[in-house]
């Protein structure tokens, strides 16, 4: 199996929030927080796009290399994870990410940061697989249910794709073939794009 | 011969009781770029009956099997193959 990945269908996502609250459902994401959110460019005027924006589980996962406790994991899927128990909190994870994926809870007064919470790609966490521990810190494993993330599978409107990368990459495909424009995937190349390629730069949205 | 073994036993005690007074590293010893938490276990090391509402189904273990499970859901967002 090749990676899992998310591609959001700029043309097709209607802002109607259904991903987030999507999310929000399935994971009991506590307040303030939010795995996921959607994002609207040129609000109102003429040819605005949305893109729903999480964390893109990247090849080179800029989260993982500035960890100083060295929380991250990647599995063998490629979803970028990380274990809750080591996290100290500390935010650097959060400056580093191009997605603003990362968030921290408020854990006490005066602005104390929790530790960091963040989607799963539905992939829970390393605790024993569907268990109430795994729930409580990380949320639903639904690929260990063999289900893909409720964002996606939610999606009204199938502009966010989530899954194995082959296959997601083919559906678009078949899309812009269709349809015959919107080819650009945003946040494709900061995510997937390979880090010793300094041609890889990230599709210039809002095109089509 | 006697004494040769009373010798062995008051050096194995000493050496038993001995560690006791070992000093252990109380704080986890950060190694850079590794990962330092919990392993994960398998998503297909489950069994798929277990959770509700699945569709999927694999036996425990089968990774092939996940995959291809995971790859029939995953072109349930193909809505031109169910339109067509």
């Amino acid at each position: 199996m090749a990676r899992m990945k998310f591609l959001c269908d700029a043309e097709r996502c209607i802002e109607c929030n259904g991903c987030v609250t999507a999310c929000k459902q399935e994971n009991e994401v506590p307040w303030g927080v939010n795995r996921r959110r959607v994002v609207t460019l040129n609000d109102g005027i003429p040819g605005e796009r949305s893109i729903s924006v999480a964390c893109m589980h990247c090849s080179d996962a800029p989260c993982m290399a500035v960890c100083p406790v060295d929380c991250f994991y990647r599995t063998d899927e490629g979803v970028v994870l990380h274990d809750k128990d080591l996290c100290i909190g500390c935010g650097y994870c959060f400056y580093a990410c191009p997605f603003g994926a990362p968030q921290f809870p408020q854990a006490g007064a005066f602005g104390l940061r929790g530790k960091m919470d963040k989607c799963t790609f539905c992939a829970g966490g390393p605790e024993k697989d569907n268990s109430k521990e795994e729930y409580a810190k990380y949320g639903s494993n639904r690929l260990a249910q063999g289900k893909l993330p409720a964002c996606a599978e939610m999606c009204s409107t199938k502009a966010l794709l989530g899954g194995d990368s082959d296959i997601i990459s083919d559906i678009y495909r078949q899309r812009v073939l269709k349809r015959g424009k919107g080819s650009e995937v945003w946040g494709w190349g900061t995510a997937y794009g390979k880090p010793d390629n300094p041609q890889a730069k990230p599709p210039q949205g809002a095109k089509s | 011969m006697r004494t040769r073994f009373g010798l062995l036993f008051a050096a194995l005690v000493a050496a038993v009781l001995v560690s006791g007074c070992g000093e252990r590293e109380q704080v986890v010893v950060y190694k850079q770029g590794k990962y330092q938490g919990k392993p994960d276990s398998k998503p297909w090391d489950n069994d798929p009956g277990s959770a509700l509402y699945t569709t999927s189904k694999w036996t425990r273990g089968d990774k092939t099997g996940w995959e291809t499970a995971l790859r029939s859901r995953n072109q349930s967002q193909n809505e031109y193959t169910r339109a067509e």
